[in-house]
């Protein structure tokens, strides 16, 4: 029994983006991290790992940098990595679910853990949709999950608050921010994780064609500057400011 | 070319952004067709301006959200360009769904042109994209970045009946302690960060988001210190991205990751006591003051109009 957490390495949410020739400049990013929600993702797959569920496997698909992300998941008890070398930068989203699912295949893993959106491109389609490839019960905005006998039982944000759901096997649960503490790798953690081997391989290592992408980035842009605003001093501006929120912005 | 879309409910209702849904598809031209997972909003759906079908999904999955199985049933009805909400659910049916029809997904636009131009936010704000997707596609649209379709519409409802296994069973519900309005649905967004101080002074907001019908939010430091204050109403990068047309931040200092969920607002109004707090630097009106000076005088102003 394997179960897989799929991580992404993304900018971190405090480096600076800048565009150059049309499209975000990857090489002046300062800082590389691993996708906030990914980060919980991570902490309950190895709860679960602990509780006796599975071995557990972190799965990344990127370009070379990532690999570092895969030593620090290690580095918290991850029992096995995958790299599957790709730049995804251009790829749509049938191109990225389809590497992914391949590679979850190929680690056998039934359960699969995820952040629920990746902190660049924003998106949240990763995880359905490989969901839906696995033929896997889906679980979206996963706060805490829990194994429970053959089956998984799951905290889920819902319309009206939240909903504890129960899923079998095989299935996919997509996290959001979770109230849970991440650990933190100990030096023990770190110096085994050096000496484990990352698997590396290419989406044609895992049979996939992807085909062209169906969706072309035509252009990245820095978002459109705001006109400098208006600053007050004291208490007393409410009033003004209210009185222009009513005749200058007509929002009230 | 068909447009089929994807109603957002709330409750027995259709939610508005369904309308909004409506007006982007029809500034597209084309026929289009408006899907009601559990028939839910089906006759508001059927007198919206420009909807040709509505199709009253009626089958048991329905009774509870399941993306994979309500995808199953929805998948064969989904033709040509499918649109849905970006809300959490939205995206979930919406990739699911591309993923049976094989399309690709673009999630979460704020434009469409003709020739299927979108543009979207990424690197949380920090850039916008803009891609051309081939025809059939789905994707979902940020809520009030569109111009929602007026009533006076009358569309014929049909009413199927499938159904598909349910692999995710619901135990429990646990409702929301208050019963506020939800961050990402509202017009105006009152939000207190860790400069509210306590999480009583919230009731502070509270009064003033009654008189102008606002929802509250919170800054990731106040939800993480106060118990008090629930994750729902968290905005910014791993809380909510709202769109609204008027975003009040009080005691916020306007990290990068809180300016992620609402640089987008249209009007940005800052209470901060700190002159040179970064949230000024997006702020429209910036108020340079404590919230315990600023907001009686702005529940009180606001009570005028
Ligand atoms: C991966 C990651 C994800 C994150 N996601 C989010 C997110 O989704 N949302 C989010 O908000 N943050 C997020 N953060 C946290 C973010 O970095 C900030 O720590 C947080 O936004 C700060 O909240 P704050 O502005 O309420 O608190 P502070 O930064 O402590 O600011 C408090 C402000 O209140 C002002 N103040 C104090 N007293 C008063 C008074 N009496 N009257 C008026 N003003 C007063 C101060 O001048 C100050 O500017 C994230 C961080 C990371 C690393």
């Amino acid at each position: 029994m394997t179960i897989a957490v799929l991580l992404k390495q993304v900018p971190d949410t405090t480096a600076k983006i800048t565009v150059s020739g049309g499209r975000v400049d990857q090489s002046s990013v300062a800082k590389w991290s691993t996708s906030p929600y990914d980060e919980y993702a991570l902490e309950y797959a190895l709860q679960l790992k602990e509780a006796g569920a599975g071995d557990l496997v972190a799965i990344t698909c990127g370009p070379d940098r990532a690999a570092k992300m895969l030593t620090d998941a290690a580095a918290v008890g991850v029992d096995s990595m995958l790299h599957v070398v790709a730049d995804t930068t251009e790829m749509d989203s049938k191109q990225i679910q389809s590497i992914l699912a391949a590679a979850i295949e190929h680690c056998g893993a039934d359960v699969v853990l995820c952040g629920k959106q990746a902190a660049d491109t924003n998106s949240g389609s990763t995880g359905p949709g490989i969901a839906s490839m696995m033929g896997a019960a889906c679980v979206g905005m996963v706060s805490e999950v829990m194994v429970e006998g053959d089956s998984f039982s799951a905290l889920r944000a819902s319309s009206s608050g939240n909903e504890r759901v129960s899923v079998s096997r095989p299935c996919l649960f997509a996290f959001d921010k979770a109230s849970t503490e991440l650990r933190r790798p100990n030096v023990k953690g770190i110096m085994m994780a050096k000496r484990k081997v990352i698997e590396t391989v290419s989406a044609s290592d895992l049979g996939i064609d992807m085909g062209e992408s169906q969706v072309i980035i035509e252009s990245h842009d820095s978002p459109p500057e705001k006109p400098p605003g208006q600053k007050f001093e004291g208490a007393d501006s409410v009033q003004t400011v209210v009185l222009k929120l009513r005749e200058e912005a007509n929002v009230i | 070319m068909e447009i089929t879309i994807i109603a957002e409910t709330s409750g027995e209702g259709i939610h508005p952004v369904t309308e909004q849904l409506v007006g982007a598809a029809s500034s597209l031209g084309g026929v289009i067709t408006v899907l009601c997972p559990g028939g839910r909003g089906s006759d508001d759906a059927s007198v919206i301006s420009g909807v040709s079908k509505v199709i009253s999904l009626q089958g048991d999955c329905f009774s509870s959200f399941d993306s994979g199985s309500w995808s199953t049933v929805m998948a064969p009805f989904s033709q040509g360009i499918v649109m849905a909400s970006s809300s959490p659910s939205g995206r979930e049916l919406g990739a699911q769904i591309a993923s049976k029809i094989g399309v690709p997904i673009v999630q979460d636009i704020t434009g469409i042109e003709p020739g299927y131009k979108v543009t979207r936010s990424v690197y949380s704000g920090k850039a916008v994209e803009t891609s051309s997707l081939s025809s059939p596609c789905v994707v979902t649209l940020r809520q009030n970045a569109f111009e929602g379709a007026s009533g006076g519409g009358s569309a014929e409802v049909v009413v199927v009946d499938n159904s598909s296994e349910v692999s995710v069973s619901v135990r429990e519900a646990i409702a929301k302690a208050g019963e506020r309005m939800d961050v990402s649905d509202a017009e105006i967004v009152i939000s207190g960060g860790r400069g509210m101080g306590d999480p009583s002074n919230f009731s502070h907001l509270n009064e003033v988001a009654d008189v102008i019908g606002a929802a509250v939010g919170a800054s990731r430091a106040a939800v993480d210190s106060w118990d008090e204050i629930p994750h729902s109403m968290q905005v910014g990068q791993t809380g909510k991205t709202v769109n609204p047309t008027l975003y009040i931040a009080v005691g916020i200092s306007g990290a990068i990751q809180h300016l992620a969920g609402m640089r987008s607002s249209k009007y940005i109004v800052a209470i901060n006591k700190d002159p040179d707090a970064p949230i000024f630097g997006v702020a429209d009106y910036g108020i340079v003051a404590t919230w315990e000076d600023a907001l009686p005088a702005l529940k009180e102003e606001l009570g005028k109009l």
